[in-house]
């Protein structure tokens, strides 16, 4: 298999295709962050896209535990808050936890991380190190979480299994707003200070849209990554069968705990990303219903689909903050007139977006890309053939 | 014959489902080399025996070992102790109780298809095969990742490679599984099983649903894998040409109890397993 | 112990009260899984519609007319729900069924939104529900002691019911075994939705019942009680009438006894329930009166 791939032209076309929008796309970043002049446009643009980057790591995490390995979970919201508040603890500058935890006198942790490394490698590259470094804590913390939850649950079955990670993901927004820990996670009360995207440079450079698409980037190409190796075909039995896997030698819990705790490490890092792009937090937001909106992007997108749940991710966020605003707004403006639409008012925006949503569950069931990726290998495969069949059509034989 | 040869060894097994006995106490041998048929009507205990020795269930009693080791070993305990009905319930119970999930079993060296055909659906002919490598190999989840295992995932698809060329199925190897025809299927089971390298291969009703002359080629197929991968063969049968044609020894049960054993012309001419089979009339 | 019973009655007199409504959530719940083995996750928000309904019911008519409306609407969209969005997926796999309750869930929730404009709506006074009666130490509303008896007369109304009738019997049969009822000549369909329409019916009660005690209803008020309420068939073993109403007056009882712990652990009023549910998933999956189901191999 190998040998014949590394012969294919198609895959080596289409690994260079990907390469060069992928440079294109980060200069594009680099570009709006710093030279772009700030206008109507662009202040719609770049928040969309940060979020959208954000969400498709977020969807593509839950996908490689609903989609690949089958295990219908519904806990993500719990580890995108246990992610979020990892971040953002370890994230507040010390001389901000008095105005922070005012409740709490200033709360149990007196040390942040971007501050401890500005002083050692200056100002932007501790910021930059740091907010890494808090990330990945963010995944690990979220990682542990899940670990120590997969124990019991993951023996559960289907149905019983999801209504067990919601319950979990309740308890843990439960214990995240509990006083007793408010010393830490400050109770009820919102994080704020800490470390954001604005503060993402190199040198002069700003890259506070750049900085989510990297990060997002490396993780789900580790996802893919693990998705296309050993452990990702035995996840892709458990769910196509799991009595023919375990007869097969796969052990079911040791193959479910790790898809567990891996998307729940990748679930936390997008709860950090989310933190820094929200610039506050608070555990009372994560609740089931965000959970169910990203296993629907992720049903938009197709179950066992990464670059389904990307595109989904970008879309929904696109449509939802951008495009069909103007279903909340009263009116729209076509060809410079005001058309007043009676039942355009605030909320439209979501029923619309309930609907579509409806009618992709029940009659496109498999999403935009079904189970499919898209692959440039396999556009320009697609393509050529497309040429060989004209020029075969031209006259000119084989 | 010493203790060695036996690859399998079935002792007193009993599986008791709330007051049903779907196997009554059975005991069996089989040794290595050979191929072993177990035999009986519908619904008399035959794939029951199978997952009780494969831990898809545990056993309410008896010992299981394999190679000369216990493997299953377990004893009424609970509520079980007041509703057992079987024999020997003291036998096992100063031991403690063994049983170890599917995969260890597997990880043990016994493979098993299923009589009902348990492909991975949404795979390929290669994936399905190449998967059942997955236990032996010695990568972990950050080396695969991060492909640091390149050597041995090449070994791993060149094997399945392999494996599919010799069972004629290479032709087949990127179609999705389930598209294959029937036999083809159940041969792609077969492989599957393979993969894994057992010593010990349990066929779940091979037969299930071929014509004769299918049915003529898998027990000449089921000959040569035999001899080629040095396996023992135990295997639960309807289609009595096969069993006969093929079978060293005939386990025959009924009711869940052992009713006949012996070679393939004695069981042909074995009284209660024409009865069993056919029904006693009555006078 | 008379000055704890003093301090907790008031607890322990909501708790019965919220017990009971939840009840009466979960039964449509727990008939819903018995026959389609469906989480029905927007169960929770057509209770949140009832109430809805009732808010804009009571602004343009009395509140003799209101009532039976309420009914009548909350029956009808639970009918609707599933023909459009479950039946047509009844061959497809559990977990599709299950993302389509989800997004009905989502769609009735941002319908609320679009059409309370995000504000609380005042839930009415039901004239007698609504008055306050005092027992001992504690004050409360006649709802409170209406809702157990209220719930026990329903509750035997619909045992007997599901025993007695030709449909009932159909009923226990689906939940038994879909396809072999269906081979026997039962007609599925009327089947499924009469379980709906039952159990939207009692929903709708059941939030006449919840939002008398609050002072208004918002597109999340669903939300909470239906996960509850769930979570209270689960305990009683899902698919069993009984073990619903039990555990659901054991969780409306324990979450208010929290409750009466103190400001500090009232976080855990709604996460104790989860617990609970873990606890009852991890020791007896079944629930207390849950039948064991075996996959076959």
């Amino acid at each position: 298999m190998d040998k014949t791939l590394q012969k294919d032209p198609a895959k080596k076309i289409g690994a260079a295709i990907a390469v060069c929008l992928i440079a294109a796309l980060y200069i594009f970043l680099i570009l709006l962050d710093n030279v772009l002049p700030a206008n109507g446009f662009t202040l719609m643009l770049i928040p969309v896209l940060k979020k959208g980057a954000i969400y498709s790591l977020i969807c593509v995490s839950m996908n490689l535990l609903n989609g690949f390995t089958g295990l219908f979970s519904l806990g993500q919201a719990g580890f995108l808050l246990v992610g979020a508040y990892a971040y953002a603890i370890f994230a507040i500058p010390s001389d901000q936890h008095a105005a922070v935890y005012q409740y709490f006198d200033g709360g149990a942790i007196g040390f942040s991380i971007p501050e401890a490394l500005a002083k050692v490698l200056g100002e932007n590259a501790g910021a930059f190190l740091g907010a890494v470094i808090c990330i990945i804590l963010a995944g690990l913390v979220a990682a542990v979480f899940a670990a120590l939850i997969g124990i019991p649950v993951l023996r559960l079955k289907s149905d019983y299994l999801a209504i067990a990670t919601l319950g979990f993901a309740e308890i843990i927004r439960a214990i995240f707003q509990w006083n007793g820990v408010g010393p830490v996670t400050n109770g009820s009360n919102m994080l704020r200070k800490y470390t954001s995207f604005s503060a993402i440079k190199i040198g002069e450079i700003k890259l506070a849209t750049a900085f989510p698409f990297f990060i997002a980037m490396i993780c789900i190409g580790l996802i893919v990554l693990l998705i296309n190796s050993s452990y990702g075909r035995a996840f892709k039995a458990v769910r196509d069968d799991e009595v023919a896997a375990e007869a097969m030698g796969i052990s079911l819990f040791k193959h479910k705990m790790l898809s567990f705790v891996i998307s729940s490490f990748f679930a936390g890092v997008g709860g950090a990303l989310l933190a820094m792009y929200q610039t506050t937090i608070q555990a009372n937001a994560f609740k089931s219903a965000m959970t169910y909106e990203i296993l629907l992007i992720v049903v938009i997108g197709g179950i066992g689909s990464v670059s389904g749940s990307c595109i989904a991710s970008f879309l929904y966020i696109a449509c939802n903050e951008w495009w069909l605003r103007f279903l909340d707004s009263g009116g729209v403006t076509l060809f410079g007139k005001e058309i007043t639409v009676p039942f355009f008012r605030d909320g439209f925006r979501k029923v619309v977006f309930s609907v579509i949503i409806m009618v992709i569950v029940l009659f496109f069931s498999r999403g935009i890309m079904g189970d499919k990726e898209l692959s440039f290998a396999g556009l320009v495969r697609k393509l050529r053939k497309k040429k060989t069949a004209e020029a075969a059509e031209g006259g000119a034989g084989k | 014959m010493s203790n060695t040869d036996i690859v399998l060894h079935v002792e007193n097994v009993t599986m008791q489902f709330g007051g049903v006995m779907a196997v009554n106490d059975l005991s069996l041998d089989v040794p290595k080399g050979k191929i072993i048929a177990l035999i009986g009507p519908n619904g008399a205990g035959k794939t029951t025996a199978f997952n009780c020795i494969t831990g898809v269930y545990e056993p309410t009693n008896g010992l299981v070992e394999f190679c000369g080791l216990p493997m299953v070993r377990n004893h009424p305990r609970g509520k079980m102790k007041k509703l057992y009905q079987g024999e020997h319930a003291d036998l096992y119970t100063h031991d403690p109780a063994i049983a170890p999930s599917p995969d260890k079993i597997t990880e043990l060296g016994i493979a098993r298809t299923f009589q009902n055909i348990r492909l991975w659906k949404s795979m390929t002919v290669f994936d399905n095969v190449l998967t059942a490598k997955h236990m032996r190999a010695k990568q972990n989840v950050f080396s695969a990742t991060f492909r640091a295992n390149a050597k041995e995932e090449k070994r791993m698809r060149d094997e399945t490679e392999a494996l599919l060329a010799e069972q004629d199925l290479l032709q087949y190897r990127d179609e999705l599984a389930t598209s294959l025809p029937y036999g083809l299927q159940r041969r792609l089971e077969i492989a599957r099983a393979l993969a894994t390298s057992p010593k010990l291969l349990l066929l779940d009703e091979p037969a299930a649903g071929m014509n004769p002359q299918e049915t003529h080629e898998l027990a000449q197929f089921i000959q040569q894998i035999q001899e080629k991968y040095d396996l023992t063969v135990f295997l639960i049968e309807h289609h009595m040409d096969l069993v006969m044609q093929i079978s060293d020894y005939i386990y025959v049960i009924d009711f869940g109890s052992e009713i006949a054993q012996g070679v393939p012309q004695e069981i042909q001419n074995n009284q209660r397993v024409i009865d069993a089979y056919l029904g006693v009339s009555e006078e | 112990m008379s000055a704890f019973f003093q301090a907790n009655l008031p607890y322990l007199l909501s708790g019965i009260s919220v017990g009971g409504q939840y009840a009466l959530i979960a039964i449509g719940y727990t008939m819903v899984y018995g026959i389609l083995r469906l989480i029905n996750f927007a169960h929770g928000d057509v209770f949140m519609v009832a109430g809805l309904v009732m808010v804009y019911a009571t602004t343009a008519m009395p509140m003799y007319l209101s009532i039976p409306l309420v009914l009548i609407v909350t029956v009808v969209l639970g009918f609707t729900i599933e023909r459009v969005a479950y039946k047509p997926l009844r061959s497809a796999p559990r977990m599709s069924v299950m993302i389509s309750a989800i997004g009905v869930s989502y769609l009735l929730q941002n319908c609320a939104l679009y059409f309370t404009g995000g504000l609380p709506q005042m839930y009415p006074t039901i004239p007698w529900l609504s008055d306050s009666v005092t027992i001992g130490p504690a004050t409360t509303k006649v709802v409170t002691l209406v809702t157990p008896f209220l719930v026990l007369v329903l509750v035997i109304a619909l045992v007997r019911f599901i025993q007695k009738t030709k449909i009932g019997m159909a009923m226990r049969a689906v939940s038994r075994d879909f396809e072999t009822s269906q081979l026997m000549g039962i007609k599925i369909n009327s089947v499924i939705s009469m379980t709906f329409v039952i159990g939207c019916f009692l929903a709708a009660v059941g939030s006449l019942l919840y939002f008398t005690n609050y002072p208004s209803v918002v597109p999340t008020s669903g939300a909470m009680p239906g996960l509850k309420a769930f979570v209270a068939a689960v305990f009683g073993g899902i698919g069993s009438i009984p073990g619903a109403v039990i555990g659901a007056f054991l969780i409306g009882i324990c979450e208010n006894i929290i409750k009466g712990l103190g400001s500090n652990w009232t976080v855990f009023s709604d996460a104790f329930t989860f617990v609970l549910l873990i606890i009852v998933l991890l020791v007896k999956p079944t629930g207390i009166f849950g039948e064991k189901a075996t996959d076959k191999v």
